[in-house]
């Protein structure tokens, strides 16, 4: 049976006639705010799966989930993040581990006594009922009154912004619209819990921009905990309170944006997560949580993210925009190098040099002053900040 | 624009003959045969051919009392005219389908007027010759037979006659068989359609949705049927059917049952209805397995996530989704079944015929072909308001045979 009083934008009629009419989703919604205290956190105790005894997929996930939190699973395909959304809903059994939602155990549970609103890559609209049918679908098998129904219906239809579309069938949508829809009918039986899986993959860039806001603002005013699946680091940065990097079925590092684009924790994280120039090295000298390290015929100072003995390789992560071209205050990092090619982003110039023996070195500068008078076959000195420069233990 | 136009032309002209060969071959051994069997069920020429004159003189004749002796002379002389070019035979056939024993009364009287041409009245010759020359139902049977454009097959197709004034009226109770037939037809039909369904949909179903490996075998399986001769598949069930088949020995021997009371398994009802499920079988699980490979398995788990039970999902989400190929697949059955000879011919027995017996009967052995088309465009008839309640329903356009 349907649990209505569990949640705050239940609603009675008098509220309901308050919200309608007026500018759709941001009344709504605010509506519906006091829904924080209603949504789940997920816990994942060392789930791993394996298919058919040999392939390992995951081999032991740990992650917390806060209570309202959006937190993307971000990684290439086959990183093991869609596996464990798929898990989380109930499509997949883990092979060990546990589930835990509000501290129970769930991974027993089917997905349709989870009371987890998933969104679907390709939208799973069903193509023969019209959207009003497509929302009201939940609260049907739900057994609750037609009423009530209509009034969530056309309430989750103001979230969304697509009051009056009601009567269409989902063929004759944008695509845009398709995954609104979609959206709305993950939330519209207000579930603790909302899954997307790659719900933006379909559609071009300015749509999926468009979308990414609303979807973060949707989330943030209702409150509701959300797991998103993404490949796309600029998305996962956009939407996510925290972000987890999945590599090989292993979480590499799960924390906020910033955190994970300021303070990488691994090789792979700095790679994958934003521009990152990376060099290869041997530490030299350690000093606290400082040390030298040599990397081709140079010496730099970097930061440790863990500890380092001397001798050991490490990889150097410095962010392109962190790099100063031609500095005109001292760095602890100083070094010449050559210009090898310039291309023009229109915010910022994208400068390759050599240095340290190697070509592949990126600055970013911005588009202020123009190029700054530089050419290629130019000689310069770069340098850049002993924070700035990161040194991650090799990987392999 | 004019260039344009004519490279539209010669496009057009290009599809044309490409089609040609294919339209031409349809038109003549489909089409013609077709038309000139619908033809045959209300055009019939033979007997007005044959007894112009005769008829001409009955046209007059009030139909109340017996013609005049002028009518018999002429009727008298056209009869041993006819059977000295031996072209009696098929018009007394004819006539005698309307009332039976003219065809003795007319090919005897031929011959006594041969052997003696009357001196005096024809009349009396004819009556002496044959009773029922006295009898205005045998004129009017000779007229009626000359009709050329005639609704009489029809008639009789759907067991109704014409009385002496015209009327239609319902034949006799021994003489109608068509439309309990035509019933008994449909029935079994529908019976059919139902259990392919039944048996197909759960098939269709894994073999949409399997892994490829394993959708692949099972194709193949759904397919061998396919590729066998339907003689070796109709053969094979009465091997396994028949009284002291297979089955009947396996229920004897289990001791299910007794040795005397061997189930009745074919040459009835349920060995057309067994042999036929077996044979299109084949033409649901194809059109579904094409409609259902097309639905996303996402659906149902999105209607999972949202809380549906299975059953309420395939209720929900999937059944309808795969309306089109449920209607593609029962209509295919149910035509293909509506019309199948071979399989009860073999399997049927006697209470196991349907129609399509009868036609061949009609055609083959009392080659009354008129009637045999007149079945046949009753059953086209039948099948043409299938479509158009199916197109009303459904859309002719959302039947789908293939993804």
């Amino acid at each position: 049976m349907w649990k209505s009083s569990r949640l705050g934008w239940r609603g009675n009629s008098s509220t309901s006639d308050r919200w309608s009419g007026v500018d759709g989703g941001a009344a709504a919604r605010s509506g519906m705010n006091q829904k924080k205290t209603t949504s789940a956190h997920i816990e994942f105790i060392d789930i791993a799966k394996t298919y058919d005894g040999g392939t390992m997929v995951l081999p032991g996930v740990n992650l917390a989930i806060g209570s309202g939190e959006f937190m993307t699973l971000l990684g290439p395909s086959g990183s093991g993040k869609t596996t464990c959304l798929m898990i989380l809903a109930g499509f997949e059994m883990p092979t060990s581990g546990e589930i835990r939602v509000n501290g129970e155990s769930v991974h027993k549970l089917p997905p349709r006594k989870r009371d987890m609103g998933m969104v679907f890559q390709n939208y799973a609209l069903f193509p023969h009922m019209t959207v009003g049918r497509n929302l009201s679908f939940p609260l049907e098998v739900r057994g609750m009154a037609p009423g009530e129904r209509a009034r969530r219906v056309g309430r989750a239809l103001e979230i969304v912004r697509l009051e009056g579309y009601g009567d269409r069938r989902p063929g004759q949508l944008s695509g845009g619209q398709q995954q609104r829809v979609a959206i709305a009918r993950a939330l519209v039986f207000e579930p603790g819990v909302v899954l997307m899986d790659e719900p933006l993959g379909a559609l071009d860039r300015r749509l999926r921009e468009e979308l990414q806001l609303e979807i973060r603002s949707i989330q943030r005013e209702l409150g509701v905990t959300m797991v998103y699946v993404t490949h796309d680091q600029q998305e996962a940065m956009t939407l996510s309170d925290r972000i987890a990097v999945f590599n090989e079925g292993r979480i590499q590092q799960a924390a906020a944006p910033e955190t994970l684009y300021e303070e990488p924790a691994t090789e792979f994280v700095a790679r994958f997560v934003g521009d990152n120039n990376l060099l290869r090295g041997t530490v030299r000298a350690v000093d606290g949580e400082l040390c030298s390290v040599a990397v081709g015929d140079g010496l730099v100072e970097a930061f440790m993210v863990e500890p380092l003995a001397v001798g050991d390789s490490t990889v150097l992560a410095i962010r392109p925009e962190r790099v100063a071209l031609s500095p005109s205050i001292e760095y602890s990092n100083s070094v010449a190098a050559g210009v090898e090619d310039m291309v023009f982003q229109g915010d910022h110039w994208r400068i390759r040099v050599s240095v340290f023996g190697e070509s592949d070195f990126f600055v970013k500068i911005p588009n202020f002053i123009g190029q700054g008078g530089i050419l290629p076959g130019d000689r310069v000195r770069i340098g850049w900040t002993t924070i700035d420069c990161r040194a991650l233990p090799a990987s392999g | 624009m004019a260039i344009a136009l004519k490279r539209w032309n010669r496009q057009a002209l290009g599809a044309a003959l490409l089609v040609a060969p294919l339209a031409i071959f349809v038109a003549v051994t489909f089409v013609a045969p077709l038309a000139a069997m619908l033809v045959r069920s209300v055009y019939q020429p033979a007997v007005a051919e044959a007894l112009p004159e005769t008829l001409a003189a009955l046209a007059e004749w009030d139909g109340d009392s017996l013609p005049d002796e002028e009518t018999f002379r002429i009727a008298g002389a056209e009869f041993v005219a006819l059977d000295e070019r031996r072209a009696l035979g098929s018009v007394a056939t004819r006539v005698n389908r309307l009332q039976s024993g003219m065809r003795s009364t007319l090919l005897g009287t031929a011959r006594s007027l041969a052997a003696e041409t009357p001196a005096a009245s024809w009349r009396e010759a004819m009556i002496a010759a044959d009773a029922d020359w006295g009898a205005i139902e045998s004129w009017l049977a000779i007229r009626r037979a000359g009709e050329v454009i005639t609704p009489r097959y029809y008639l009789n197709a759907l067991d109704l006659d014409r009385g002496g004034a015209g009327e239609i009226v319902v034949q006799p109770e021994d003489r109608r068989i068509y439309v309990s037939l035509l019933l008994r037809t449909l029935l079994i039909s529908i019976a059919i359609t139902g259990i392919c369904l039944l048996l197909a949909y759960p098939l269709a179903w894994l073999l949409a949705h399997a892994r490829p490996r394993r959708a692949g075998l099972l194709l193949l399986l759904v397919l061998v049927p396919f590729w066998t001769s339907l003689l070796v598949r109709t053969t094979s069930w009465i091997v396994l059917l028949q009284n002291q088949g297979v089955i009947n020995d396996l229920l004897v021997t289990l001791g299910i049952v007794a040795e005397q009371q061997r189930l009745a398994l074919i040459y009835n009802m349920t060995g057309t209805i067994v042999a036929m499920v077996h044979v299109l079988l084949p033409f649901m699980i194809l059109p579904l397995y094409s409609i259902m490979r097309t639905i996303p398995e996402r659906h149902m788990q999105a209607a999972a996530s949202l809380g549906a039970s299975h059953w309420q999902a395939l209720r929900r989400v999937y059944w309808p989704q795969s309306l089109p190929g449920v209607a593609a697949g029962s209509l295919l059955v149910f035509i293909l079944s509506i019309g199948y000879y071979i399989t009860p011919a073999l399997v049927g027995g006697r209470t196991g015929q349907l129609i399509s017996s009868m036609i061949a009967y009609h055609m083959e052995q009392s080659l009354n072909w008129g009637l045999a088309a007149a079945l046949g465009g009753i059953l086209l008839l039948l099948v043409g308001t299938l479509f158009f309640i199916y197109d009303r329903l459904v859309g002719i356009d959302r039947m789908r045979l293939g993804g």
